[in-house]
């Protein structure tokens, strides 16, 4: 299995679609002269011309909603912002139209559409450029919504993010662009709903999304060297669909949850998860359910302040602990 | 006491202010004596009871009416004591329209075929329009309903200017254009009444009409909403290399939204075959041409972003028909994105809800003077083409076709309640059924029961369509009222109060 950067497995199965199908095309602001803010269409202009690589003007409710029109009429876009906190500008087309159309035309048409962009804090890129947003895409029915943390879940989930009828919020990480990883070389595109068992244990369970994947991955090396607590460490790759099944099936055998998200804590994706995991497992449960989010603040730009507003090993690890107090 | 400047310039926003809580109250009691009317007529069979609650509907509907006028009356003491001497505010409203006398220009006619077809679509779009408003008002239509009445001419002109290659997407006033374009009537009026054989399959209703087969794409019912989407579609015609093109219609208030200039300056740097279609009926809802945009003639507003704009009499079907059949010539052939603006007037509220505190009866009277109709029935007339009587005619089918719509709404069912997640997701590799997007109970979401799955979505929509009163209303009210058989499910005795509630606060 060749190792290479998340951004380019990303590059990779952009490559390999529009190879495959001539109806994808992609388009964006800066993705093609300028091969994209963080280089993840690198040299996709050159390779397949200014047609199905389009740079566009900075109008994000316009581009989102030039590519669910295109949807509708048969090709199948590929939009990428280039963070999703400019996502927001798009928030009307995303949910009045790319969600809502299929239904509320009664079944007659479908939107074929991705639309990719990376979020996360680190950068100092202040309260404008740093926000994890999955959790309101994850609340908009008609959406499917993937965080790939892995170079190999990012090419897998995005192939089939293309191919998929529906349309998708496929939310990269800034952080995450060059870290390595391997690739299985047969190319074939991932489900979604299927969670990833990170590390296996059988004391507490951690959900990670998104970059808190490895965040949680790290805690639970640290439960296990500092502590004696083997964590079981579980990536959900996707959000709309759920895999709530392997999660519920590790908090039956650990009995214990922590769910660590970047985002902010109210109506989060630990307010749901922790939601479902009481109402589906609540006679299993040793310990609340416990959450480590990012702080309930804009992202502050000052370096220190910043990394005290989104969660590190250490909080997952106080977290982890807490599940095993005395109640 | 002479106002101070200052209390001028609050009194101003105060003024507005008033306003529009006189036109929620009157919404607000409207609809009220709305449901009153709808609450006693479903459903009832026994002529006794039938004759019961039409007396009521006709007392509850004069205590309404007795209501919003003391309400208005209220309203205005109060804006009176809070603007005293300020008599401006009736000068400000009666801001003369531009009658549309000085756009456009005579235009031959058309073949005798081609002058009886738009007159039909015209008749047809009239009677339907007219027919819609009295069946919102016997309740058999929900939530929004605009119509169009007044707007045929730049309706009928744009569609009848357009191939059957070409697509339209139109705004939340679209049953003309659904209609204009083919949709059959017993569709179109289906939706509307939210019946299974509605062209959206009750889904969308009077704001969201949508026919593929015809290339309709939609109504929407976001202002400005559809612009992108319609560069979209203009987009794949333009990358599948076909000769279609693209007619987008929205409004006088559209124009002001961000979508307006962003989609302008992508299809003129993209070249693409579309033409906007500026249905300028001189409102924004309420909101009067000059006191919501800067520039007053729309057909200016394109042009900086790359798009050449053009007026025509949107009164006048022959004149819309020349203006959309160059245009779209110039963006199949050319490449080249156009916009048109058709100066109309809509001579019903922005929609049944509008009490119309904005403008006067002359205004209307004045525009209804230039009814597109009238005047097309009088050309034909004078030019021999058509007589009046074969116009009656047309009318009277147009009619005709109209209640057979009507009838066939009626007939239809509503959709059937397992049907509630149908077509949310397209199902495949990665949604295999909706059950596994939604883990809303614990009986749903895990594999092993999924087989339960289409029963519980069947309780819960129950459950919702129990709370909209919709489905066998009068069965389940029987039911919770405890005076029929007990239902297995639903215990014995009285129900409790707050089910009771919930009936009365339905809708």
């Amino acid at each position: 299995m060749p190792a290479m950067r998340y951004r380019e497995a990303l590059n990779q199965a952009l490559r390999e679609e529009m190879e495959a199908d001539e109806r994808v095309f992609i388009m964006g602001e800066d993705i093609g002269v300028f091969q994209g803010a963080f280089k993840v269409t690198q040299g996709l202009l050159e390779r397949f011309g200014e047609k199905r690589v389009r740079d566009t003007p900075i109008s994000e409710n316009t581009i989102v909603g030039a590519g669910i029109g295109a949807a509708m009429a048969g090709l199948r876009p590929i939009v990428e912002l280039m963070t999703i906190n400019f996502s927001l500008l798009a928030l009307d087309q995303i949910v009045n139209c790319a969600a809502a159309i299929r239904y509320m035309f009664g079944g007659q048409v479908k939107v074929p559409m991705v639309v990719r962009m990376p979020q996360g804090a680190g950068h100092q890129l202040g309260p404008t450029h740093s926000h994890s947003f999955e959790a309101i895409y994850l609340h908009v029915p008609g959406l499917l919504v993937a965080v790939p943390t892995t170079a190999a879940d990012a090419r897998g989930l995005l192939k089939a993010a293309i191919r998929d009828d529906n349309p998708v919020i496929f939310i990269e990480h800034e952080s995450l662009y060059g870290q390595r990883g391997e690739v299985p070389e047969n190319g074939e595109p991932m489900r979604f709903g299927e969670a990833a068992v990170r590390r296996e244990g059988d004391d507490v369970t951690i959900v990670g999304v998104s970059r808190m994947a490895l965040t949680a991955a790290k805690a639970a090396e640290e439960l296990a060297a500092e502590h004696e607590v083997e964590a079981e460490v579980i990536d959900p790759r996707t959000l709309r669909p759920l895999d709530l099944d392997t999660i519920l099936e590790s908090v039956r055998k650990t009995n214990r949850a922590v769910v660590v998200e970047e985002g902010w804590p109210h109506g989060g994706v630990g307010a749901n998860l922790a939601a479902l995991i009481q109402e589906q497992a609540f006679d299993h449960l040793d310990a609340p359910v416990a959450r480590v989010t990012g702080a309930d603040v804009p992202m502050p730009y000052s370096k220190p302040l910043e990394q005290a507003a989104f969660p590190h090993p250490e909080h997952v690890v106080q977290a982890a602990l807490s599940t095993f107090r005395d109640l | 006491m002479r106002p101070t400047r200052l209390s001028r310039i609050l009194s101003a926003p105060f003024r507005l202010l008033v306003r529009a809580l006189i036109a929620a109250t009157t919404f607000l009691l409207a609809r009220e004596s709305r449901d009153v009317g709808r609450t006693g007529g479903e459903g009832v069979t026994s002529t006794a009871m039938e004759a019961g609650d039409s007396v009521k509907v006709a007392e509850a509907e004069a205590k309404a009416a007795e209501a919003r006028a003391r309400a208005a009356e209220a309203h205005t003491r109060a804006a009176d004591a809070q603007a005293p001497g300020d008599g401006q505010g009736e000068a400000e409203r009666a801001v003369e329209r531009r009658p549309p006398e000085d756009v456009g220009a005579e235009h031959p006619l058309p073949e005798p075929e081609a002058c009886r077809r738009i007159l039909e679509k015209m008749a047809l779009i009239r009677n339907f329009e007219e027919r819609a408003g009295e069946m919102y008002a016997k309740a058999k239509i929900g939530g929004f309903l605009h119509l169009s009445i007044g707007e045929e001419a730049t309706i009928v002109g744009t569609v009848d200017a357009m191939r059957d290659g070409d697509y339209l997407l139109s705004t939340y006033r679209e049953h003309g254009q659904a209609l204009a374009r083919g949709t059959h009537p017993n569709a179109v009026m289906a939706e509307l009444f939210g019946r299974e054989d509605g062209c959206s399959r009750g889904r969308g209703g009077s704001m969201h009409l949508f026919d593929l087969e015809r290339r309709f794409l939609g109504g929407y019912g976001i202002v400005g909403g559809n612009l992108p989407l319609a560069a979209g579609v203009a987009l794949s015609c333009d990358y599948e290399e076909t000769d279609d093109a693209v007619v987008c219609m929205f409004g006088d208030g559209a124009s002001n939204q961000g979508t307006f200039g962003e989609t302008m300056n992508l299809v003129a740097l993209w070249n693409l075959p579309i033409v906007f279609l500026v249905v300028n009926n001189q409102f924004g809802m309420g909101t009067a041409l000059e006191r919501h945009s800067a520039v007053t003639d729309l057909s200016q507003k394109s042009a900086g972003f790359g798009v050449p704009g053009h007026r025509c009499n949107g009164m006048d079907v022959l004149d819309v028909h020349a203006a959309v059949t160059d245009a779209l010539e110039k963006a199949r052939a050319d490449r080249q994105p156009q916009l048109v603006e058709a100066v109309t007037y809509r001579y019903r509220g922005h929609s049944m809800a509008d009490p119309e505190e904005y403008r006067t009866k002359e205004e209307v009277e004045e525009w209804r003077r230039r009814d597109p109709i009238a005047t097309f029935r009088r050309r034909l007339a004078g030019d021999g083409v058509l007589s009046d009587q074969d116009a009656d005619r047309i009318d009277e089918e147009a009619a005709k076709a109209v209640d057979q719509a009507v009838e066939f709404a009626d007939q239809s069912p509503f959709p059937d309640l397992a049907s509630l997640y149908d077509d949310i997701y397209v199902y495949g590799d990665q949604v295999r059924g909706w059950h596994t997007v939604d883990e809303r109970s614990p009986d749903v979401h895990p594999g092993e029961h999924e087989r339960e799955a289409p029963e519980v979505s069947h309780e819960l929509a129950e459950a919702g369509a129990a709370y909209a009163n919709v489905g066998n209303a009068q069965e389940r009210r029987r039911r919770q009222r405890g005076n029929g058989e007990p239902d297995e499910d639903e215990g014995e005795g009285e129900p409790g109060a707050d089910e009771r509630e919930e009936e009365g606060g339905a809708d």
